[in-house]
């Protein structure tokens, strides 16, 4: 799709807002719809879309396969991490009252890495799948 | 069966329709996508009885505020949230076999694959996995 | 009010004839390409069956990962195995046989299922009532699906993060290493599938 250039400069201009929205669904989560999982695939969608316009070559250099895989497991280790937190803190495991110094804070801060790690690991493994595919056949 | 029981339950049956025309393409169909098109449409027919098994009526998404009092049980939600993600995910994963097996087999018709797996293995021996 | 409700019912109504449409076409259509197209429309109507059903943030997942991903994906698959179906039998009977009795079972057993939007069913009154009754005070964010998600269950969400790691991972054991030249190599023992 090198040469069509309403479908270039559409993407270009649609690309950043949706990530900010991806964002925006990340760290809204608790106040309406959303969450890590509709953020990670939104934001895995971003990078889709820039790979569909420009390129597999362009999308691999703004995002190296190489870190995508670190990144995912990355997401995993912040949502474990965070239950192992609770533990080290005297809690039980994924206990959030005890993060902070009161329950409702802990709580807060519990939701916000959690959603952070699954967020990460969704969408650096939707980004990952589609550069799997998009790869295989040259 | 009176027709109140068919207006409360001809939702159900929708889904099990649904299910089932899933459930034939993944039996009936020999194309290896097709066969997981159809696990897609069965997988979210479930995820359809599953969500409508938590509505209240008069009730509204649940957001907590003050202007509402009934809310749609939240559970089955969560549950299925969760699961439609990791459907992909593992979506993902067949679709990659079916990718392998297209450049092992040069095919992905199911019955091919098995005269070819068959050409191999004439007499007895009919896994793929079982060479010495 | 009544109005309100009879609009509920019509759309309902709507989208699974729609629904129902959508998925006979799949299973009629031999271009793969077209079924893929469909499955992403089958989709988007769910997400909007979703919304009906007051559960926001599945139409919201919904209408994300089965139309946005899940088209993409296939369509990545159909470019690397051909977009077109073998023509074969239309009706295969012991297939049908076998789903239409299955089917029927199930309807059997809905039977005594409590009708939709009763809310006297047991589903509403075992954790529901807590989790909507208490999970502002004991939680604090207004969505009560996000509290049930990250604290209430946060085991459960903690394994399913989990597998889709471990299913990416798998996908990238399987497609990330160079391509054979031939098209159908001899079979080897050991199934080395290990990334390169």
């Amino acid at each position: 799709m090198q040469n069509r250039p309403i479908a270039r400069i559409g993407a270009k201009i649609l690309t950043p807002p949706l990530m900010l929205f991806a964002l925006y669904v990340q760290f809204h989560g608790d106040l309406g719809p959303g969450g890590g999982f509709q953020a990670g695939v939104i934001f895995a969608v971003g990078f889709i879309l820039y790979a569909l316009l420009f390129g597999l070559e362009r999308a691999r250099r703004a995002v190296p396969p190489g870190l995508l895989l670190p990144l995912a497991a990355l997401g995993v280790l912040i949502y474990a991490g965070t239950g192992v937190a609770g533990l080290l803190l005297g809690g039980s495991y994924l206990d959030y009252n005890v993060l902070a110094h009161e329950p409702h804070h802990g709580q807060h801060l519990g939701i916000f890495l959690v959603e952070l790690g699954v967020g990460l690991t969704v969408s650096s493994i939707m980004t990952t799948l589609f550069f799997c595919f998009a790869g295989r056949g040259r | 069966m009176t027709w109140e029981t068919a207006g409360g339950l001809y939702n159900y049956w929708i889904f099990i329709l649904l299910m089932m025309i899933g459930f034939y393409t993944v039996i009936a169909r020999g194309n290896l996508i097709k066969k997981l098109v159809g696990l897609n449409i069965f997988q979210t027919s479930v995820f359809m009885l599953y969500i409508s098994m938590g509505v209240v009526d008069g009730g509204t998404a649940p957001i907590l505020s003050d202007r509402f009092t009934v809310y749609t049980n939240p559970l089955p939600s969560v549950l299925i949230l969760t699961a439609i993600v990791v459907g992909i995910a593992t979506t993902a994963l067949g679709l990659a076999l079916v990718v392998r097996i297209r450049e092992a087999y040069g095919t992905i018709e199911e019955d091919e694959l098995l005269a070819l797996d068959h050409e191999d293995f004439p007499a007895g021996r009919t896994s793929a996995g079982d060479t010495p | 009010m009544i109005g309100s409700i009879l609009t509920e019912h019509l759309i309902d109504i709507g989208l699974l004839a729609f629904l129902a449409a959508t998925g006979l076409m799949m299973l009629h259509q031999r271009s793969l390409f077209a079924v893929v197209m469909l499955s992403g429309i089958f989709s988007l109507l769910s997400a909007g069956l979703f919304t009906l059903m007051d559960a926001v943030d599945v139409a919201f997942t919904e209408a994300s990962v089965g139309a946005g991903i899940s088209t993409v994906l296939f369509l990545g698959t159909l470019a690397l195995t051909g977009a077109r179906e073998k023509r074969r039998t239309i009706w295969d009977l012991p297939a049908l046989a076998t789903v239409v009795v299955f089917g029927a079972l199930l309807m059997w057993g809905t039977l005594d299922l409590p009708h939709y939007g009763d809310p006297t069913a047991p589903i509403h009154h075992h954790v529901a009532d807590r989790y909507i009754e208490e999970s502002g005070t004991e939680v604090g964010p207004p969505n009560i699906v996000t509290s049930v998600l990250a604290s209430y269950r946060g085991f459960d969400t903690l394994g399913e993060t989990t597998v889709i790691f471990t299913a990416g991972l798998s996908v990238v054991v399987l497609l990330a290493r160079r391509r054979r030249p031939a098209a159908r190599p001899p079979r080897d023992a050991s199934p080395d599938a290990g990334a390169s």
